[in-house]
């Protein structure tokens, strides 16, 4: 096994505590590490639960379930000590790397999670060296995150900013995170969750595996007046009782302008309206409509004329909105 | 000196890209039997297709993006949860309702005054 020449404890980084955060003793059976792992992965999986940090404690239990699973890496954490706290700043102990089998490339922004990947990565060397070919491809890992836009940046196209920090070999063979920052462009008329790919975006590929895809899951905003359904938008339109009885034509704002629709005499609330191709672009199938939901709203507070004009047509009025409630009495 | 960010292309997944099984096998983490297996509980829909003339090969299934949206959800939750074929085929199933529920809840409530949600 080639060792290196590294900066053995030069490293100083954040102590995390694995146990701590899967819940466990120190002393836990594998089996309690593998059930306390399950019970946290059912509440916090990306793909099975609605909490809003449940991307980021999974990553944390991840991390930690993939060092204690492991007798060998268990024992190497185990190693590090149990004085420390989480979040506090430790070094490992000089030549802890090589008596568990492998040295370690220390680098600033390392972390505990790069340091437990460096001793696999030196197994993965091992392993190699011994094949035929002296190499097997590892295919890069594949990263998926969200891209908050707002409506109008989906009506209209637009690029986002990716910051991603990924697994990379460096020139000695060992893995460490390379920041990456570039634009991924949108093209106009995405959807909520919608998913957009950016082949080899993703962490490196090793001994020419392929490189990892970046997945951009597209979250709409939510926005002051639009809601959106599909490439269907929804904008509440209030309407004044006699505008909704008589009919009116009124200014609606769309992402592209206001426009001025007219509202047909005897308009119901909750009737919706449709602009027809004032929604978001939908690259397969045109533009979608911009609904309008009459909504007949009243003063907070009338004057004495309203009071007077409505009085007056309470009693000229002979509409009942409830004659079938006496019809069904009857 | 302010640096220009590469700007890259994003492929958007949707009814207008269409995979192979061997495409979705690599870049979704699942295995060709494990594919098959999602295809015959009809947990994956091939798309449908112009059927072959007598004289030639019959054409190879094709596949929208949703269902490599699908077989990577798979992928991941076997390995994070540790399931087996069955377990992770019916796992996903039951995902994807609660999905197509959600999106209808979505496109319902969309509709609602937005004093009333």
């Amino acid at each position: 096994m080639v060792r290196l020449a590294c900066a053995a404890g030069t490293a100083l980084m954040k102590y995390k505590d694995y146990y701590q955060t899967l819940g466990v003793e120190r002393s836990a059976s594998a089996a309690d590490i593998k059930k306390a792992y399950r019970k946290l992965a059912h509440k916090y999986h990306p793909d099975i639960s609605k909490l809003a940090n449940a991307k980021e404690k999974f990553q944390e239990i991840g991390e930690a379930y993939e060092t204690l699973k492991d007798p060998e890496k268990r024992a190497a954490y185990d190693e590090l000590g149990s004085d420390f706290h989480a979040g506090q700043d430790f070094r490992p102990p000089p030549d802890w790397g090589a008596a568990h089998g492998e040295q370690y490339a220390a680098f600033d922004d390392m972390d505990l999670a790069d340091l437990f990947a460096s001793l696999s990565g030196g197994r993965h060397r091992a392993h190699a060296g011994r094949g035929h070919s002296g190499h097997f491809p590892i295919p890069g890992q594949d990263y998926e995150i969200a891209a908050d836009i707002t409506l109008e940046q989906a009506a209209g196209g637009t690029e986002f900013e990716v910051n991603l920090a990924v697994p990379e070999p460096g020139d000695d063979g060992y893995m460490r995170r390379v920041p990456r920052k570039f634009k991924a462009r949108i093209a106009k008329g995405a959807s909520e969750g919608q998913r957009l790919r950016l082949p080899g975006k993703g962490g490196k590929g090793l001994n020419g595996g392929r490189d990892g895809d970046l997945y951009l899951i597209i979250h709409l905003l939510p926005h002051r007046l639009f809601r959106a359904s599909g490439h269907d938008l929804y904008i509440d339109l209030p309407l004044t009782p006699w505008e909704a009885a008589l009919g009116a034509t009124v200014q609606v704002p769309t992402l592209h302008g206001a426009v001025h629709l007219k509202v047909p005499a005897g308009t119901r609330s909750g009737q919706k309206l449709r602009l027809a191709k004032r929604g978001l672009p939908n690259p397969r199938e045109g533009i979608g409509d911009l609904y309008a939901i009459a909504q007949i709203v009243l003063p907070a507070e009338l004057s004495e004329h309203e009071r007077k004009l409505l009085q007056q047509m309470a009693q000229g009025s002979t509409y009942d909105p409830r004659k079938h409630f006496r019809e069904m009495a009857a | 000196v302010k640096v220009a960010l590469e700007i890259i292309e994003g492929l958007a997944l949707d009814g207008q890209q269409a995979f192979s099984l061997a495409e979705l096998e690599a870049m979704s983490g699942l295995t060709l039997d494990e594919l098959q297996l999602l295809v015959e509980c009809q947990a994956l829909f091939p798309l449908a297709q112009v059927e072959a003339a007598a004289d030639q090969e019959p054409a190879q299934p094709r596949f929208s993006a949703q269902c490599l949206v699908l077989a990577r959800i798979a992928a991941r939750l076997r390995k994070d949860f540790d399931l087996d074929a069955n377990a992770t085929m019916v796992t996903l199933q039951l995902l994807k309702r609660i999905q197509d529920l959600e999106n209808e809840v979505l496109a319902l409530r969309a509709q609602l005054p937005s004093r009333v949600q």
